[in-house]
């Protein structure tokens, strides 16, 4: 009990840290704020309950009016914003990242870990944040998506960074790999 | 940690947090039900007339934090402008400015504490139906308390990542974050049990 809502508590302050942490550059000098990472390992690390969980605890903590979105953004306004379909779709894609982790268990857990990231953290994630711009700015679903689209390949690079951070992780620190427990 | 709750005391500052909360939740459903870029423009003004009262600073305060949604308001009206649906994007962008400049309005007048009485009242039914909701109250501070923590660690690691290397920190960065992290979660759950736990 004590030691998932310490954990819960710790990656919902890592990816607000990792909102923080000056901007990361990929190795083609892209700048990437690490959250949507963050929101990742959640799920790959955690699993699917608790991961879901952190990122709510940390959304929470965002409405209350702590800045700890990347760029320090917070507050009551980014719910009301065009990019609210990604925060709703937020504890929904760690949770269908940390699902197929801990289903899938006869594959490495590097390749595991992205490809579940890969499919929570982008397409599931996407759906999201398409489904709220459209309701926003009152486009079709099409039309937001296609506004959306320039993101998908960095966080395709997150995903892949992902499964490897999980799997460095699972070697680092076996007992603390939640999703493979 | 520092909150978005405007350091500006101004009389929203005085009114209780459910009632502006209330407020904001209903001025929200009618904004998304108005469709007359007339009438938005009008709640433009009145929101904007909210932070006037605040004084210069606080207006100033205000429109720094407004600043994640110039590119979508560009976006629109390049959008609308080649489409030829003026009116529609004119009533999109208003609607869009007066909803997100209202629900800053009450993050930057209300303290962190007052929000926290507010979630904490929500959840009197839980407590009643003999929910504990200690874990909750444990894991908020326990965010607030570690987010800066993990945050310096992180700058200490890219700090160090320089000085070994000509390159830019990247990614590799994120993997110690995450282990210290684990470490710190690790720790802390120690320290809770050894104190009696959350039982």
């Amino acid at each position: 009990m004590e030691r998932n809502i310490a954990l819960i508590a710790l990656f919902a302050a890592l990816v607000a840290a990792l909102g923080l942490v000056p901007k990361l550059t990929l190795g083609f000098g892209v700048p990437i704020t690490a959250q949507t990472l963050g929101i990742m390992l959640c799920g790959t690390v955690l699993g699917a309950r608790r991961g879901a969980l952190a990122v709510l605890l940390l959304l929470a903590l965002v409405a209350l009016g702590l800045p700890l979105l990347a760029g320090g953004r917070g507050g009551l306004g980014v719910f009301a914003g065009p990019t609210v379909g990604f925060l709703v779709g937020w504890p929904v894609a760690a949770f269908v990242t940390g699902l197929i982790v801990e289903r899938w268990r006869s594959a490495p857990l590097a390749l595991v870990a992205g490809v579940a990231s890969i499919i929570g953290g982008v397409v599931v994630l996407y759906a999201f944040g398409a489904v709220g711009m459209a309701v926003i700015l009152g486009k079709t679903i099409p039309q937001s998506a296609l506004l959306v689209t320039a993101f998908i390949p960095g966080d395709i690079a997150k995903a892949v960074l992902a499964g490897l951070v999980t799997a460095a992780l699972a070697k680092s620190r076996p007992s603390s790999v939640l999703s493979r427990l | 940690m520092i909150s978005l709750t405007s350091p500006v005391e101004i009389w929203a500052h005085r009114l209780p947090a459910w009632l502006k909360l209330a407020a904001l939740s209903l001025a929200t459903v009618c904004l998304f039900a108005i469709e007359s870029p007339a009438v938005l423009a009008l709640a433009v003004a009145a929101v904007a007339g909210l932070f006037l009262t605040g004084g210069r600073v606080f207006l100033a305060e205000g429109f720094r934090n407004l600043r994640i949604l110039w590119t979508f308001l560009v976006l629109i009206a390049v959008w609308h402008g080649v489409t030829g649906q003026i009116e529609a994007g004119m009533a999109i962008a208003l609607r869009l400015l007066a909803a997100v400049a209202l629900a800053n309005f009450v993050t930057m007048t209300t303290r962190l504490g007052d929000m926290i009485d507010v979630v904490s009242f929500l959840l009197t039914p839980l407590r009643r139906l003999g929910l504990s909701t200690r874990a909750l109250e444990l894991a908020i501070a326990l965010v607030i308390r570690f987010t800066p923590s993990i945050a310096r660690k992180g700058a200490l690691l890219t700090q160090s990542w320089r000085a070994r290397s000509p390159r830019r920190p990247g990614w590799q960065i994120v993997m110690p974050m995450a282990a210290l992290a684990i470490d710190d979660a690790e720790h802390v759950a120690e320290a809770l049990r050894a104190r009696g736990g959350l039982e």
